[in-house]
C-alpha cells in the first residue's frame, strides 16, 4: 500500500489546485475570444462539450513531449530516440531526423526477444515467405494455417493447460471473452486496480460488477459472502454464476496477486477464477510458466488463463487456455475467433521459437539464462534503488518497478532531465494512475547488462537529488572496494 | 330512589351549564363567539394528533446471521461455466499449408479460394514481403509497448502519414487490430445521452462499441433510406436540445453480413437533421472508386462531408490492424479517449510497413481494381441462375453473398444444409467458399448465406469452375432436400 508522506500531499494538491485555476483562467479568455469570432460548427453539438477535455487541454498538453516519443529503432536495451520540436507549445510536435541513443528502461522487453534473435528471426521470415504477413480472414474461413494449430498446442503445454485458442490481440482477448462466459444474471468480482480490458470486457457483458479491495483475499471473501447471501439486486434471486477476475503482476504497481489464499477463497464458495497473466507469462517463474508456477498454486485449480505474447515474446497476441470443453466453446462462439483476422503468422513462429528457446528444446541453454538473469537484474536494480532513498513499489523478483514521484511538475521534471543523460523511462500519470499518485515506471528486461544498470543507478541518483524524489533516507554507503562493485546484503 | 337520581342528574346539568356559561367561555375573541364546545373539540383535538403521532407498526429488521450466510452459501449451485458441447459445435476448419492466396493448399491437396478477403491478390506480392523482411530485420517482430510508452516506432507515424494522404485527409490513426477499431472509436465520440441510429445488419464489433457508449441507440431497417428518414424524424422530433447532444449515423460501406454497399449520396442529403456521419470502410478500401480511395470516391462525395472514417486493414491491404481518419480534431481525442490505443500495445512495425506497401502498389497500378471489377461482373454472371440458391449482394460488391431461395424456416436446417454444400465443393472441386457463422452475442438477424471473397488474382478459369461447382452442388443438395 502507497502512504503519501503529509507535506508532500499537501504540495500535490497545492500544485494541481495552481494548474487548474490556471487553466480555468485561459478557458475564460479562450470564451472571450470566442465570443468574438463565430464558431464554425454549423449547428452540430461539439465532440467534447465543457469540462470533459478539461484535463487533455490544459494540463496534458503542457508536458505532452514526455509522452509517445518515437523511437527509430527496435525497442532494444538501446534504442534511438527521434528528437522532436514544438513551435505552438507543445500543441503539435513535429519529428526531426536527428536521433539520440539512449538506455531502455520503458519497453515491455523483458527476456530480450525484441530485437532480432539469431534463432526466431531467420524462422519468422521463412514463416513470413511461406505464410505472408495476413491470412486476410477470420479463423473459421480461411484464416487457420498449420502454424496456428501448432501455436495452440505449443501454448497450451508451455501454461500447464490441456488447450488454448490465441487471438490477435490482448485487449481484444479479455473484451470479446468475458461476454461469452457471463452475461446478465451473473457476478463478475474484480480488483480494484485491473486493466482498462477487462473493465470494458466486464461493462459490455452485461453482468453485475463489484470491485473487491486490491489484493485482499480477506475483502474478497466478505464480498462473495454478501453477494450470495443477497441474491441479484432487487430481485434477490441467486445468481447465475461468479466470476472472480485477478492478474499475476500489476502493471502500475508491481506487486504480485495472492493467488494462493484466493483461489483458496474461490474453491469454497464455488466461483470461478480467471487469470489475467498478461506480465507475468514468460517474466517469473523458474521456468516463466508465470504466477502460478512461482506461488506453487495448481493449474487445475485456475479455470481460464489469459496472457498475451507482447511482453516477454516479443510478439503480438493474446491467449486463453481452460479445458478442452471450454476452448471448443470458445472457437464456437466467441467474436474474436469467428470475426476478426486471425494471428498474422510470422508473429506465431515468433511466439513458438521464443516458447522453444525458453524451454530450451532449441538445444542451447539461453532460455534458462534470460530467465537467469531478469530476476537477478530486477533484485538488484529494487534493492540498489531502496538503499539510494527512493519509493519503490513492487514485490521481489518482479521486473517492473514504479517509482513515486507524486507532484505534477516533477513528472516532466525527471523525464526530460533523465532523456538529457541518454535514459529513456516512461512517467505515468492520470488518468492511468489515481491523481495524486503519479510515478516512473521501469521495466527491466534481460537484455540489460551490468553495466547499463549501474549507468542507470548513477544518472537516477543524480536527477532525484535535483528533482527531489529521495522521500526515503538514503542508506549509508558501505566501502567499496574496487570501482563499479558494490557490496549486496 | 328514582327522584334522589333524578335530583343529582339535575345538579350535575346545572352545573356543566353554570361552568360552560362562565365569562371566560363567552369571550369574544377575533369576533369569534368561543362557546363551552370549543373546549370539547380542542380535546379531541388533541386526542387525534397524539394517536397520529405513533409510529405504526412495522416488523423489526434483523440483519442475516453468520451461520445462515454460511448456509446460504452452501447451498447455493452455481451454473457450469460453459454449457454442454453438442455436436455441431464441433466444427473443424479446413488448415491451409500455404499462403491464403488465390490458390492454396488444403490437406495436400491444391484448392481454388475463395475465403480469404484478399480483393486485390497482394498475398505473396514480392514487393510486400520485401519490405516486411527489411523491417523484420530493422526492427524484430513487437513493438513492446502502447503508443505513449515507447511504443511509437518511426513506422507507425509514416504509415498514419501516408493513409491519410491516400485518403485525401489530415491525418489517421493507427490500431493494432482490426477489431479494436470500431469499439475504441465509437465509445470515444458517444456518451451516455448521446443518439446514435445504426443500420441493424453492422457487424460485431460496431454493435459493441455501441453497447460500451451507454448512448440512445435506435436501429434502422438493413440498407433501406426510407426507414432510415423515418427513425431520423422519429428521434429529432422528441429532442430539441440540438445544442448539446451528440447525434450519429453508423453506417458500413460493404456490409461484411450481407454485402449490401450503403447509399451514400442519400445518406449525405440526410445530414441535414444534423447527424454526424461515422462509416466504416474496411471491406471497400482499395476496392471501390476508380482509384480504390473507397465509398466516398464511388459517390462523388468530398472526403470532407464523412466525418469519421474507419477501416480494418485485414481484407484489400493484405495486412493486420486498422485505422481510423477523420478532420484534424477527430484524430487527436482519440489519441487520448480510444481504449484500444491507449491501453494496447501498438501494431508490428513490419505490418505497418506493408500497410505502407500496399498502398504504394495500389496507386501504382490502378488496373488491379478494374480486374477485381471484371472478376465480380464475371462471378455475378455464373452464378445468377443457381437452383436454390439467389445472389443477394450488390453487384459491385467484393464478397458474393448467396442466400437460399427458400429457407427451411429453422436457422440450424439452413445453416446445415449451408455447410453441406460447402463440404460437397470443397470435397468434389477443391473450391474453398464458406458458410457464414454467427456467434451467440451477434444481435444481427439478417439470413445466412454462402460468402465468397472474389480477388483480382483469380483467374476466368477458377471462376467459371467454381460457378460449376457450386451449381453441381446446389443442385444435388437442395434437390435431395426437397424431396
Amino acid at each position: 500500500m502507497i502512504t503519501i508522506p503529509y507535506l508532500t500531499a499537501l504540495t500535490t494538491y497545492f500544485s494541481y489546485g495552481l494548474l487548474f485555476a490556471f487553466g480555468q483562467l485561459r478557458d475564460f479568455f479562450r470564451k472571450i475570444f470566442d465570443w468574438w469570432r463565430s464558431s464554425n460548427l454549423q449547428g452540430y453539438a461539439p465532440i467534447c462539450l465543457g469540462l470533459e477535455d478539461f484535463y487533455i487541454r490544459r494540463l496534458y498538453l503542457r508536458i505532452q513531449d514526455c509522452f509517445g516519443r518515437p523511437i527509430s529503432s527496435a525497442p532494444d536495451a538501446w534504442i534511438d530516440v527521434v528528437e522532436r520540436y514544438s513551435n505552438d507549445n507543445n500543441k503539435t510536435l513535429k519529428r526531426t531526423t536527428k536521433s539520440s541513443r539512449c538506455l531502455n528502461l520503458g519497453s515491455y522487453n523483458y527476456l530480450g526477444f525484441a530485437a532480432s534473435d539469431e534463432y526466431c528471426t531467420p524462422r519468422v521470415i521463412e514463416s513470413l515467405k511461406r505464410f505472408s504477413p495476413s491470412t486476410c480472414s477470420s479463423r473459421v474461413d480461411g484464416g487457420t494455417t498449420t502454424l496456428h494449430n501448432e501455436l495452440e498446442a505449443c501454448v497450451a503445454s508451455f501454461v500447464g493447460k490441456p488447450a488454448a485458442i490465441v487471438f490477435g490481440m490482448g485487449y481484444a482477448t479479455n473484451s470479446a471473452i468475458l461476454p461469452v462466459l457471463i452475461g446478465k444474471g451473473g457476478l463478475i468480482i474484480s480488483d480494484s486496480l485491473n486493466h482498462n480490458s477487462i473493465v470494458n470486457g466486464a461493462r459490455g457483458s452485461g453482468a453485475t460488477i463489484r470491485v473487491f479491495q486490491h489484493n485482499t483475499p480477506a475483502h474478497l471473501e466478505k464480498v462473495l459472502r454478501e453477494q450470495i447471501a443477497e441474491g441479484q439486486p432487487r430481485t434477490h434471486r441467486p445468481w447465475k454464476k461468479i466470476i472472480v477476475v485477478v492478474e499475476g503482476i500489476y502493471s502500475m504497481e508491481g506487486v504480485l496477486c495472492e493467488l494462493p489464499e484466493i483461489v483458496a477463497v474461490c474453491k469454497k464458495y464455488k466461483a470461478y477464477i480467471y487469470l489475467d497473466e498478461a506480465h507475468s507469462i514468460g517474466a517469473i517463474g523458474k521456468t516463466g510458466r508465470g504466477v502460478c508456477e512461482l506461488l506453487g498454486v495448481d493449474t487445475t485449480d485456475v479455470d481460464v488463463m489469459m496472457g498475451t505474447f507482447t511482453k516477454s515474446f516479443g510478439s503480438c497476441g493474446g491467449y486463453i487456455a481452460g479445458s478442452e470443453e471450454l476452448i471448443q466453446y470458445l472457437k464456437y462462439t466467441c467474436p474474436a475467433h469467428l470475426y476478426a483476422t486471425s494471428i498474422s503468422p510470422p508473429a506465431a513462429q515468433q511466439i513458438i521459437s521464443a516458447i522453444k528457446v525458453i524451454l530450451g528444446e532449441d538445444g542451447s541453454s539461453r532460455g534458462a539464462q534470460k530467465l537467469a538473469r531478469i530476476r537477478e537484474n530486477s533484485n538488484f536494480f529494487r534493492s540498489e534503488l531502496q538503499k539510494m532513498g527512493f519509493e519503490v513499489l513492487g514485490d521481489n523478483d518482479s521486473p517492473i518497478m514504479p517509482i513515486m514521484l507524486y507532484n505534477p511538475a516533477k513528472i516532466p521534471a525527471f523525464s526530460r532531465e533523465c532523456l538529457k543523460h541518454k535514459i529513456a523511462v516512461v512517467v505515468v500519470a492520470f488518468p492511468a494512475t489515481p491523481l495524486l499518485l503519479a510515478r516512473a515506471r521501469i521495466c527491466i528486461s534481460a537484455s540489460h547488462t551490468k553495466e547499463d544498470l549501474l549507468k542507470a543507478l548513477e544518472v537516477f541518483s543524480e536527477v532525484g537529488d535535483l528533482v527531489g524524489i529521495k522521500y526515503f533516507p538514503a542508506e549509508p554507503k558501505k566501502p567499496q572496494q574496487e570501482r563499479g562493485v558494490i557490496k549486496e546484503d | 330512589m328514582a327522584s334522589a337520581v333524578a335530583k343529582m342528574l339535575n345538579d350535575t346539568l346545572d352545573w356543566i351549564t353554570l361552568a360552560l356559561d362562565v365569562p371566560s367561555a363567552r369571550a369574544v375573541i377575533f369576533g369569534v363567539q368561543i362557546g363551552g364546545h370549543l373546549f370539547v373539540e380542542a380535546l379531541l383535538l388533541v386526542a387525534i394528533l397524539f394517536l397520529l403521532s405513533q409510529k405504526s407498526y412495522k416488523p423489526p429488521k434483523r440483519p442475516l446471521t453468520e451461520k445462515e450466510i454460511d448456509d446460504l452459501c452452501d447451498e447455493w449451485v452455481p451454473e457450469p461455466l460453459i454449457p454442454t458441447i453438442a455436436k455441431d459445435m464441433q466444427y473443424e476448419p479446413p488448415a491451409f499449408e500455404s499462403a491464403a492466396g488465390p490458390h492454396a493448399i488444403v490437406n495436400g491437396k491444391e484448392v481454388i479460394n475463395f475465403a480469404s478477403a484478399n480483393y486485390l491478390g497482394l498475398i505473396g506480392h514480392e514487393k510486400l514481403l520485401d519490405s516486411c523482411i527489411s523491417a523484420l530485420e530493422k526492427y524484430g517482430v513487437g513493438s513492446c509497448g502502447p503508443r505513449a510508452f515507447i511504443g511509437t516506432i518511426d513506422v507507425h507515424l509514416d504509415c498514419e502519414a501516408r493513409i491519410a494522404n491516400f485518403l485525401g485527409t489530415p491525418d489517421s490513426i493507427l490500431y493494432s487490430y482490426g477489431l479494436s477499431t470500431m469499439f475504441s472509436a465509437i465509445p470515444a465520440f458517444c456518451k451516455k445521452g448521446d443518439v446514435i441510429v445504426a443500420d441493424e445488419g453492422v457487424h460485431w464489433s460496431i454493435q459493441n462499441g455501441l453497447h460500451l457508449s451507454r448512448s440512445t441507440v435506435a436501429y434502422f431497417k438493413h440498407n433501406d433510406m426510407d426507414s432510415l428518414r423515418s427513425t431520423l424524424d422519429k428521434v429529432t422530433a422528441g429532442n430539441k436540445r440540438a445544442k448539446k447532444l451528440r447525434r450519429y449515423i453508423v453506417v458500413e460501406a460493404v456490409y461484411q453480413n450481407s454485402g449490401q454497399i450503403a447509399p451514400l449520396d442519400e445518406i449525405i442529403r440526410l445530414k441535414k437533421y444534423r447527424f454526424r456521419v461515422l462509416l466504416d470502410e474496411s471491406n471497400s478500401v482499395g476496392v471501390l472508386g476508380c482509384t480504390g480511395r473507397g465509398l466516398t470516391e464511388q459517390f462523388g462525395v468530398p472526403v470532407e462531408k464523412i466525418d469519421i472514417i474507419t477501416a480494418a486493414m485485414g481484407h484489400a491491404l493484405a495486412t493486420e490492424g486498422g485505422f481510423c481518419t477523420g478532420s484534424s480534431r477527430v484524430n487527436d481525442h482519440q489519441r487520448l479517449s480510444g481504449s484500444g490505443y491507449l491501453f494496447s500495445a501498438s501494431l508490428p512495425p513490419y505490418l505497418a510497413s506493408a500497410a505502407i506497401t500496399a498502398i504504394d502498389i495500389l496507386e501504382e497500378n490502378p488496373s488491379l481494381i478494374r480486374k477485381l471489377k471484371e472478376n465480380i461482373a464475371l462471378l455475378w454472371k455464373g452464378l445468377s441462375d443457381i437452383p436454390g440458391l439467389s445472389l443477394a449482394s450488390n453487384p459491385k460488391s467484393p464478397i458474393v453473398f448467396l442466400r437460399l431461395k427458400k429457407p427451411t424456416g429453422c436457422a440450424r436446417n439452413d445453416l446445415q444444409l449451408l455447410e453441406d454444400i460447402a463440404a460437397y465443393v470443397l470435397k468434389e472441386g477443391s473450391i474453398c467458399v464458406v458458410a457464414s457463422k454467427r456467434s451467440t452475442l451477434d444481435k444481427c438477424r439478417l439470413p445466412m448465406g454462402i460468402r465468397l471473397f472474389v480477388s483480382a488474382a483469380h483467374s476466368e478459369s477458377d471462376l467459371r469452375k467454381a460457378c460449376e461447382t457450386l451449381w453441381r452442388a446446389a443442385a444435388r443438395i437442395l434437390e435431395e432436400n426437397t424431396k
